[in-house]
């Protein structure tokens, strides 16, 4: 498998974030060398093994459902990038 | 002397505070506020001067900056967050300063602790101090820098894939990551949220045994803290060795490992063996897999947390854009620097449509796979020995441009991280141009307070964990 120039630009807009020809160019070698290396999983057999995705197998606790006092909000906003009134900014999505 | 009031908090917290100034080449600090440490240790002294006990009280500390805390910036080694201020304490933050441990500042580190040399982060390099020409490990070279030079006599660090105890063997210092749930991870900036596990650095194991016993145990707020009764981990530091099984994996003595690291790792193990202990040998066939299942299943983590950053609510937004899409591309893009991206962008590939089976779901797969020799390998043994690095720390600029060798640094730190059991570094010798050698011992989960025991009856009988780079 060896991704393409286009691959590696589709895959940074899934991953929003944006990047240069030049960029890209130099992902591309830098992920199929990655990609090069994490190939030896697929000559594993694990043929009937479960995916471990937790090392203590744990199962997701849930809490009460209990109200709990929020946050401060002026604590919260003081690092938004752009604020007003209580709310973050953003550019306008609905015309 | 904190306890019969030879020394006070404020007397201890202005003598490092002082080193911190006078060693601020190294780098290992990016936010110093002397005024509110100094608040914290008058604090201290109070609750002593009202009667109350505790080894840790008035004791300094540094914190990763990873963690996150109020008072001082939280950035995680990234412009993506640089100036962030977080409105509350991460727990482990929380409870060591409940047990009256002072905060010295926050500690330089690889961005969103994702490297192996410190050379990701967006705020310079942390120099090593037994040769500023090495690097000093990652992710949390900040943090080891710090304790070897003794600018903190312990750091807070965190461990995804080898990030305590790689820099804790390059830097001659005791690094541990206990087993995987025990920390909070709450208010520690994700990573991969399946691996990320706070642990210490310090000049000995028998440190980070009393302080592991107010920075651990269950935590409401985080989905995947283990609820156990808390323990005390200092209870085994007088471990008789005689008639404990230390086992030896084939798979960490091959694969480049370098003669000096090797000669000083064997005489350790011997060591370990003239002090009553034995050495079986143990298989863990899977082991050589780690770094490639870790590379996908710590990216696919990765590039979901990182998500968050999307220059709505905190961190960077870009000056200039089109449209909403256009301003978090664009904010992303400048933010993170290479590493997280070449990480977010591997881990979206891997979890993209038509590969999830092929790369996340295999790898999982073969996660258990490594994980069970692990549960096999301690049906024949107590702990698990070895090197913890190839070889002894690099220099700077050595690995950089290749990422898959700088990958290959954790090698041997990796397999434990993936079945989530306890690791330690201690420091056994030197190796090559005078740099520190580190031992690996591993034991199963919530083992700890007896990993911690073996490393301390070999602390008793050695005297590495007690040298001090030249200059410092």
């Amino acid at each position: 498998m060896s991704l393409t120039l286009a691959d590696v630009q589709r895959i940074a807009h899934l991953a929003r974030i944006e990047i240069t020809d030049e960029q890209a160019r130099a992902a591309q070698a830098q992920l199929n060398d990655i990609f090069a290396m994490i190939e030896q999983i697929s000559r594993v057999d694990a043929t009937g093994v479960a995916p471990m995705t937790h090392p203590l197998d744990g199962a997701q606790r849930l809490r009460e459902d209990v109200v709990e006092p929020p946050p401060d909000r002026d604590e919260l906003l003081r690092n938004a990038p752009a604020q007003q009134q209580g709310l973050f900014l953003v550019p306008r999505v609905i015309e | 002397m904190l306890e019969d009031r030879q020394v006070s908090a404020v007397e201890l917290a202005n003598v490092f505070l002082a080193r911190i100034e006078r060693y601020r080449g190294l780098n290992a600090f990016l936010d110093v506020r002397p005024e509110l440490t100094l608040q914290q240790a008058r604090a201290a002294d109070a609750r002593r001067a009202r009667g109350e006990r505790g080894a840790l009280l008035g004791m300094p500390i540094a914190h990763k900056d990873i963690f996150v805390t109020r008072g001082w910036a939280s950035t995680a080694g990234s412009r993506m967050l640089e100036g962030y201020l977080s409105p509350f304490d991460a727990t482990v933050v929380e409870r060591l300063a409940q047990a009256g441990m002072v905060c010295l500042g926050k500690l330089n580190c690889d961005e969103f602790a994702m490297g192996s040399s410190n050379e990701n982060s967006a705020f310079g390099n942390v120099l090593n101090p037994w040769d500023a020409a090495a690097v000093p490990g990652g992710s949390s070279g900040g943090s080891a820098a710090a304790v070897a030079a003794r600018l903190a006599p312990v750091a807070t660090a965190t461990d995804t894939g080898g990030s305590i105890r790689e820099p804790a063997a390059f830097t001659g210092i005791t690094g541990i990551k206990p087993t995987y749930g025990r920390p909070s991870r709450w208010g520690m900036i994700a990573f991969a949220s399946s691996l990320d596990t706070a642990g210490l650095l310090a000049a000995s194991a028998q440190d980070c045994a009393l302080v592991f016993n107010s920075m651990l145990g269950f935590d409401a707020r985080d989905s995947t803290s283990v609820q156990l009764p808390e323990e005390d981990y200092t209870r085994a530091l007088d471990i008789d060795l005689r008639g404990l099984r230390i086992g030896v994996p084939a798979q960490f003595f091959t694969q480049g490992l370098q003669p000096d690291v090797e000669a000083a790792v064997r005489a350790a193990l011997e060591q370990i063996r003239q002090l009553g202990a034995s050495l079986v040998e143990v298989e863990l066939p899977n082991a050589p897999l780690g770094i490639p299942v870790y590379y996908v299943v710590a990216p696919a983590e990765a590039s979901s947390n990182l998500s968050r950053f999307d220059g709505v609510r905190y961190g960077h937004r870009a000056r200039t854009f089109d449209d909403l899409t256009d301003m978090i591309k664009k904010s992303r893009a400048e933010g993170f620097g290479p590493e997280p991206k070449r990480r977010i962008l591997v881990g979206t590939y891997v979890l993209s449509h038509g590969y999830y089976d092929a790369y996340y779901l295999k790898a999982s797969k073969v996660r258990r796979l490594i994980a069970e020799d692990f549960q096999r390998a301690f049906q024949a043994c107590d702990v698990i020995a070895g090197p913890v690095t190839s070889s002894v720390a690099f220099n700077f600029g050595e690995k950089a441009a290749d990422p898959v060798s700088m990958y290959l640094a954790d090698l041997f730190t990796v397999p434990a991280s993936l079945a989530g059991v306890p690791g330690l570094s201690v420091p056994c010798g030197f190796g090559d141009r005078g740099r520190p050698v580190g031992l690996q011992l591993i034991a199963n989960h919530f083992d700890e307070a007896r990993l911690l025991g073996v490393a301390h009856r070999y602390q008793l009988a050695t005297d590495w964990h007690r040298r001090i780079p030249a200059g410092y």
